[in-house]
């Protein structure tokens, strides 16, 4: 067996053992135990793989495991295909991964579910992980939805929790409404190439090899290349939580925190990122595309950032926050800066993770309270906690030589570099989402960590008890602080041209990433001068003057309660489709079914041929054929009195 | 050989009928019977050639050779699978029928017996008016099975179930009548090179239709299947919708596209539009239902709704792809109804709203169930994915529209399985009787181990299934793409 492979299979065979014997033999301890040497294994191989073809020059490589699906000439086989962009992945996911297990075991130390918990966690992780080793798009979309299920399946974890279940299963349809377009986007590519390979599809994409336009219903003769791109886009607006399809995401903070570090920050919501930069040979060539990505990228980066400002769940706040910065990763593909978006993609895993587990510490010790209202002067009780999510804070909103500034600074100057109508807005757009980052982050730990100690008496009672966590999530927090701190002056270089070699392609022309390099000083730093207006603004409200928050939003009242309400986008989607869905089908049953076809049709039917009998019973006449005949007739009528 | 497995198990029913008159007894020979015939139907798929479209297996007796009727069987690469299906899932009704049924054992399990002989030996007919008459002998044992054995509004859904399919089938038969005078002969293979002009073709098509889509059935002829799955025994549910259902289809893929081809094309998107009705309107309905196995029920018919369209394709991707999905159906929506049965004879009621919080009492029901939920709404690594996905890949080159509205089927095929299983699984426990149901026995597990088995190892590993279609279906499409008649128009007839 490969080694290659074995990074895949390890998570399976710790999801496994933990989930079919867990709970029955080994019992919560062992089943934590082997999940978590299992994930160690693919990390150390993963590690392995990174240093060898990312930081050494070993060349990509690619195996085929076995044939999938073969009918007539569609032939789609399970295959591993280890590049650069691959092997950054696999870091993340694994590297994220193992941390989050080791967490957990401190964290869900109250939960009596612990195989289950674990083996889920494990099953995501080789989900993921079929989905960045894929060599062509049914293996990606079969880890899309893979990672899909076990985010349900992890969101509902306290599946006694009516909004758990419910947070659950909108998080699953919201996905699949991208999934659909996905699915349609890998037909429509099969169509064109007869293929779903990524080499094989590439190549002739790159030769030119395909057909101008296809017809599509609705929308007549499309550029074949836009057509596929945008429906391949729908399926990441859905994974990873775009305008629109972004609804799912904070009601996905249902699920456990260590769930929404892994899943809903490092891992599974850049999949549609990772999805976008794989696909960069196609994406490359419909400036349409590019130009949607650019914005819906933009247009989220802004709509989440000002949705954080208002939220008093400290989760949610952090939601928002990777929202918006999937935002960012997005704009920055939409103009053609791929290894920006994966360098950004890169150090948000450790940052985000980070902020999410050091939520998780905070409401471990609150005792299981998320209300920012409900807390404050937090620095003094755990101030380890303090330490590390300052650092998250920092490496988010982008100060100077954290994790974050690298990242988020190359995607600004790509976007400013880029000299487009959308590049510049989008630059605009990123600049002034930078501001409320610093300032909804800030604002976090000085609610949070700062002021003073709550006042109400359950909340009071919580803060006296409030204490460090134990060793299993102080660990994975040191860890990923370490890695906020130097993950971006270490990887830098990734940004640069050619980093990721043949695995990302950047048309010429597209030559903003190489521009960026190059910005005049002034676009260089004022990223920075954006985090210091973010900053006072946050230390303004929320330590200097406590009660100017409130008569804000007193003052600005529509806009306050519009952004508490998300843009009102869940109430709109409940009319739009929930309520008519039930609506239609409550109405299609009992008119459609009942009344019309059944009533009309086939009782009404039975109902006429019996009155028609009865006419004809008179005309009995002595005959045995007669009778033989009133004998059917007669069987009829006993269907009328039946039906 | 062919025989042996078609008439073993009406052997069997002799047997318990003449010689058993003890119901234990009976239920071990007829489980046991049905084992037996299983394991040599297995010997058919060792003996298989996979690289031939010739029909396999062949018998042949004079029966009324002035008529040109004679006792033909044999099985090609698709009516093999649903053999398979039908022996497979015998055994697994008849151990689930172990002790929900009590009253009258021996009559039901000499009904089972006999109808597994009359289904089988419809997918193996090579005789149209065998075919025909094995066709409508099924019903009656199904008939029984829904009227006896069936839930307290029995009678009325048994008759409903009765009359639809007997309606259809009349018409079939005149097709039937009228193709075999005119070829003086009833052999399906000879029928399938017989030349027919468009308009004759049209009329035949109508009239099998009107057969096959109550079968499997197409909206808005499926109302019958609800009423007859609410009151039909737990394993008359499961045979009804494994197997029973997969007749229209099979009928459509044996006779309609070979025999018809030009009809076929020509009706292509009548067949669509229905299907596609089917896919949104009945997930729309289920969506809404309070009833769990008219939930299931209604499910079935949005799913054979894209196997209507992936047979209607006319291409090798969306033809297998449905075949494979009438497999994948057989599987699950047969294991779907062995679940709500587990629950039912709990606690004799099929009300969603009476359950919830089951995963706190029942874990391994739990995980099971969701299992299958999960393999309905078509998650890869589960049978169904890769049915759907070769389905909706075959619409997708046939006709993109097609394709869109049916790929919505993802969505709402999702939404009432999810949120059905959230009411009934999730949650804490509310109803007092809940907290006392116990976990699945050992016979229980064993129901659905084989079935877990198939929905993995077509989910990861379909090579071989699909091999077995290959060749009958490129053989199929070569026939249904062929262009029998001149193109004479509907309108000109």
């Amino acid at each position: 067996m490969s080694k290659n492979l074995l990074i895949i299979l390890l998570p399976l065979l710790g999801s496994l053992i933990a989930g079919l014997l867990g709970r029955r033999f080994l019992g919560n301890a062992v089943s934590r135990l082997v999940t978590i040497v299992c994930m160690t294994g693919a990390l150390l191989l993963s590690i392995q793989v990174f240093l060898a073809v990312a930081i050494g020059d070993a060349p990509s490589t690619r195996e085929v495991i076995f044939s999938w699906i073969v009918s007539g000439d569609f032939k789609v086989s399970f295959g591993i295909l280890i590049d650069r962009l691959t092997a950054v992945m696999l870091v993340v996911v694994n590297g994220v991964s193992t941390l989050v297990h080791v967490y957990s075991v401190g964290y869900m130390e109250e939960d009596p579910d612990h195989p289950r918990f674990f083996s889920y966690l494990s099953f995501f992780t080789f989900a993921m992980l079929m989905l960045v080793t894929g060599d062509n798009f049914l293996q990606l979309f079969f880890g899309w939805e893979g990672v899909g299920l076990a985010s349900y399946l992890l969101i509902g974890f306290w599946f006694k929790k009516e909004s758990a279940c419910d947070a659950a299963i909108k998080a699953f349809l919201v996905n699949r409404v991208g999934d659909f377009g996905f699915a349609l986007g890998i037909f429509a590519i099969f169509m064109v190439f007869g293929t779903l390979d990524y080499s094989e599809v590439f190549r002739m994409a790159g030769a030119g090899q395909y057909p101008a336009t296809v017809a599509f219903p609705l929308w007549g003769d499309v550029p074949t290349i836009t057509l596929i791109c945008l429906l391949l886009f729908i399926g990441a607006m859905g994974k990873s939580a775009q305008l629109g399809l972004h609804t799912w995401l904070p009601d996905a903070m249902e699920g456990p925190t260590p769930v929404s570090a892994l899943i809903h920050a490092a891992t599974m919501v850049t999949a549609g990122v990772f999805m976008v930069c794989r696909a960069s040979p196609l994406f490359e060539l419909s400036e349409t595309a590019l130009t949607v990505v650019t914005l819906v990228g933009a247009g989220t980066a802004l709509f989440a950032a000002t949705v954080g400002l208002v939220q008093n769940d400290i989760k949610r706040v952090i939601a928002y926050s990777t929202c918006s910065q999937l935002g960012y990763m997005f704009f920055a593909a939409g103009v053609s800066a791929y290894p920006a978006a994966m360098f950004h993609l890169f150090t948000h895993a450790f940052f985000k993770a980070l902020l999410f587990l050091g939520a998780g510490a905070v409401i471990h010790a609150m005792h299981h309270e998320q209300d920012m209202r409900h807390m404050g002067g937090l620095i003094k009780k755990i101030p380890i906690t303090y330490a590390v999510m300052m650092i998250g804070t920092l490496a988010l909103t982008g100060f100077p030589f954290l994790a974050g500034f690298y990242s988020k600074d190359a995607i600004l100057e790509s976007a400013f570099a880029a000299h487009t109508g959308v590049g510049t807005l989008a630059w605009v757009m990123g600049m002034l989402a930078a501001i409320l980052t610093t300032f909804y982050s800030f604002r976090l730990v000085f609610m949070t960590f700062h002021g003073a100690p709550p006042k109400d008496s359950h909340a009071k009672h919580a803060y006296d008890h409030a204490h460090e966590a134990p060793w299993s999530i102080r660990f994975p927090l040191l860890v990923l602080a370490l890695g906020s701190l130097v993950g971006g002056v270490l990887f830098q270089s990734m940004t640069h041209e050619g980093w990721f070699k043949e695995a990302v392609f950047i048309a010429k022309g597209h030559d903003a990433l190489a521009h960026s390099h190059h910005v005049a000083a002034w676009v260089k730093w004022s990223p920075f001068g954006m985090f210091l207006i973010g900053l006072s603004l946050a230390w303004l409200m929320y330590v200097k003057l406590p009660t100017l928050p409130g008569i804000v939003a007193a003052q600005w009242r529509g806009i306050h309660q519009f952004l508490i309400n998300a843009w009102y986008f869940d109430k709109l989607y409940d009319r739009l489709f929930v309520q008519p869905a039930r609506r239609i089908g409550y109405g299609l049953w009992q008119t459609g079914d009942v009344t019309i076809i059944d009533g009309f049709g086939v009782n009404g039917t039975a109902a006429t041929v019996g009155r028609i009998a009865q006419g004809f019973k008179r005309l009995q006449s002595g005959y045995v054929y007669h009778y033989a005949f009133a004998m059917v007739i007669g069987l009829l009528v006993l269907i009328t009195v039946y039906a | 050989m062919l025989s042996l497995v078609t008439f073993l198990p009406l052997v069997g029913a002799f047997v318990i009928f003449f010689g058993i008159r003890n119901d234990g007894m009976a239920r071990m020979v007829a489980f046991l019977v049905s084992l037996v015939t299983f394991v040599i139907s297995l010997r058919l798929l060792t003996g298989f050639d996979i690289t031939t479209h010739q029909f396999q297996f062949t018998e042949e007796l004079r029966w009324l050779p002035d008529a040109g009727i004679s006792y033909r069987m044999g099985v090609d690469g698709i009516s093999l699978p649903f053999v398979l299906l039908t022996t497979f899932l015998t055994p697994i009704c008849l151990l689930a029928s172990w002790e929900s049924i009590k009253t009258r054992v021996r009559e039901y399990m000499m009904a089972f017996l006999a109808l597994e002989s009359f289904v089988v030996g419809v997918f193996c007919a090579l005789d149209f008016l065998l075919f025909y008459i094995l066709w409508e002998a099924m019903l009656i044992p199904m008939f029984l099975i829904i009227g006896v054995w069936g839930g307290p509004n029995r009678v009325y859904a048994a008759l409903k179930f009765f009359l639809y399919t007997l309606a259809g089938s009349v018409l079939m038969l005149i097709a039937i009548l009228y193709l075999g005078i005119k070829a003086h002969t009833f052999s399906i293979p000879a029928l399938m090179a017989l030349p027919l002009s468009f308009d004759v073709q049209v009329w035949l098509f109508l009239a099998f239709m009107a057969s096959f889509a109550v079968k499997v059935p197409m909206w808005p002829v499926h109302t019958w299947l609800p009423d007859a799955h609410v009151e039909a025994p737990t394993a008359g549910s499961v045979i009804l919708a494994g197997i029973l259902l997969k007749m229209g289809a099979y009928g459509f893929l044996r006779f309609s596209l070979p025999i018809l081809p030009d009809a076929s094309r020509y009706f292509t998107p009548l067949i669509f539009g229905l299907s596609l009705v089917a896919i949104v309107y009945t997930a729309l309905v289920a969506l809404m239902q309070k009833d769990l196995k008219k939930l299931v029920a209604y499910s079935s018919v949005s799913h054979m709704g894209f196997v209507t369209i992936g047979l209607f394709t006319f291409n090798q991707q969306g033809v297998e792809g449905g075949i494979l999905q009438m497999i994948n159906h057989g599987v699950v929506a047969g294991a779907l109804f062995l679940l709500v049965g587990v629950v039912y004879d709990r606690m004799h009621t099929r009300e969603i709203a009476r359950y919830g919080g089951i995963a706190n009492v029942m874990p391994v029901y739990s995980v099971i169930f969701m299992l299958f939920a999960l393999a309905s709404a078509g998650l890869p690594g589960t049978n169904s994915f890769v049915g759907e996905i070769l389905i909706l890949l075959g619409a997708f080159l046939a006709n993109k529209a097609v394709a869109v509205i049916a790929a919505t089927g993802l969505v709402l095929g999702a939404a009432y399985v999810l949120w059905m299983f959230k009411r009934v699984v999730f949650g804490p426990v509310v109803h007092e009787d809940v907290k006392a149901m116990p976990d699945l026995s050992m016979r229980e597990v064993a129901l659905f181990l084989p079935l877990i088995v198939l929905v993995f190892w077509i989910g990861f590993y379909p090579g071989p299934f699909l091999a077995l279609l290959h060749a009958s279906v490129d053989n199929l499409l070569m026939q249904a793409n062929t262009v029998k008649a001149g193109a004479v128009a509907l309108a000109q007839f």
